[in-house]
């Protein structure tokens, strides 16, 4: 069995989740603690990958990121490579998909922090980033991780939007969803069967994990 | 130093006005649930911002809404105890204290919550989450915590409210003696005239938003008793 597309996956999914980690906290940190202009609409915009078709998604990444758009050039003039049909756009595609998961999931944990912990803590004299590490993301922590979980399994997972902006290239960018539909076209159901249980395994842990999570949240 | 407001402040139908400046010691902050002594406790220490008006410690400006200026919470120095003890759950009660602790060093100030742990007879308790202590225990560790900081005034919002009545008497007198030692300027918040009578050095009085008579205990509790002029019971 050729294990590359399963290590391509778990790269491209932790590299994801890092991104989304970070992207996910610190955007739900803001979005549950801060009252700014337009907040309503920058969740909605973050939202729009839960309900876009995936190819959707992907269709609209492509413009973002392709040869022609200001990221795309970008990108090529830095690292003098085409960013679009490369394992890093798996990469991006894995991201903005399962951002939202992390996002929504980190909001509503942080904005469920009750907010007497955080002001005992700035009269006792924190703020800041010792504030929040400290206090409020500890305290927000199960729901975070639930969130992480949740974005790690989508980014695993990614099909649509993963195939639009980074193809179908054996060997570089074929990720382990991508196989399982590969190796049906070519009636190859041994391999196929053997990568989605591997997939169906991960997915299962990560949900017993969440759930897990957030029945000690209680 | 003395504590010095002068402000105004709307919160939803509630207004309040206060003008007062307190000298050294304990001052009970003394009035019926509503008369507005929890929302100057949240403006004195920062935590709301008044409409109008200047409150100081001493030279110490802690917002002047006339010169735009306005302190943070954590630039204050002020040691609180709240109503609920507010401890962090995923930290040991010596963990609680020394994230308040003054100190350069995480040693010095492990150091620091081991001593103030030890004076508000707290030391057996250092290693254990606030999940495992008593109510009384909880509010031991959160005085300990309002002093790390060394603070220059002490704000505590009837800090055992919820407790039973042995045990108020026990941590009233430790408040007593920890007031005594610190030597900085107190405001202690109740509606209790058992606590009035046995902490006051002087009583701040709050009735419907406005607080502006200080006097001094024997004044208060008769006050109290009469129903005309009363603050309410």
């Amino acid at each position: 069995m050729d294990w590359f597309p399963l290590l391509l996956s778990l790269r491209v999914a932790a590299l994801a989740t890092l991104i989304t980690t970070i992207v996910g906290v610190a955007g739900g940190y803001a979005l549950a603690r801060v009252r700014f202009p337009g907040r309503g609409l920058v969740e909605a915009v973050a939202s729009l990958p839960i309900v876009l078709p995936p190819t959707v998604l992907g269709y609209y990444l492509l413009v973002a990121i392709g040869r022609n758009s200001p990221i795309g050039r970008a990108w090529e003039a830095v690292f003098g490579q085409q960013l679009v049909f490369t394992w890093q756009a798996a990469v991006v595609a894995a991201s903005v998909a399962s951002l939202p998961y992390c996002l929504r999931t980190a909001t509503a944990a942080i904005g469920a922090v009750d907010v007497g912990y955080e002001e005992a803590a700035r009269v006792a004299g924190l703020h800041g980033g010792r504030l929040a590490f400290t206090v409020v993301l500890p305290l927000a922590g199960r729901g975070i991780v639930a969130g992480i979980s949740l974005a790690f399994a989508r980014a695993l997972g990614d099909f649509g939007t993963t195939i639009m902006v980074a193809g179908n290239i054996p060997g570089r960018t074929q990720t382990m969803p991508i196989a399982v539909y590969d190796r049906v076209q070519a009636f190859d159901y041994a391999t196929a069967g053997a990568l989605s249980a591997v997939l169906a395994g991960v997915a299962i842990a990560v949900l017993l994990l969440v759930r897990r999570l957030e029945r000690s949240a209680l | 130093m003395s504590l010095a407001v002068d402000v105004r402040a709307t919160i939803g139908e509630f207004r309040l006005d206060a003008r007062f400046a307190l000298p050294e010691g304990l001052t009970v902050l003394f009035g019926p649930s509503g008369a507005g002594k929890t929302r100057l406790l949240r403006l004195v220490a920062g935590l709301d911002a008044p409409a109008e008006g200047r409150i100081g410690l001493g030279p110490t400006v802690f917002a002047d809404t006339a010169a735009g200026t306005a302190l943070a919470p954590h630039r204050r120095r002020i040691g609180m105890v709240f109503q609920e003890p507010y401890l962090l759950p995923h930290r040991t009660v010596a963990g609680n204290v020394a994230l308040a602790a003054s100190g350069a060093g995480r040693a010095e100030r492990r150091e620091r919550a081991e001593e103030l742990l030890a004076r508000v007879d707290a030391a057996a308790l250092a290693a254990r989450r606030p999940s495992e202590l008593s109510g009384g225990q909880r509010q031991r560790v959160a005085l300990a915590r309002a002093l790390a900081g060394q603070p220059r005034l002490l704000l505590l919002d009837e800090p055992f409210g919820a407790l039973d009545v042995p045990v108020r008497r026990q941590l009233r007198a430790l408040v007593r003696s920890l007031v005594d030692e610190a030597g900085v300027p107190t405001v202690f918040v109740t509606h209790d005239p058992a606590e009035l009578a046995a902490l006051a050095d002087q009583v701040l009085l709050a009735a419907d938003g406005d607080v502006s008579v200080v006097t001094d205990t024997a004044t208060a509790l008769a006050r109290l008793d009469d129903p005309v002029d009363g603050a309410g019971a």
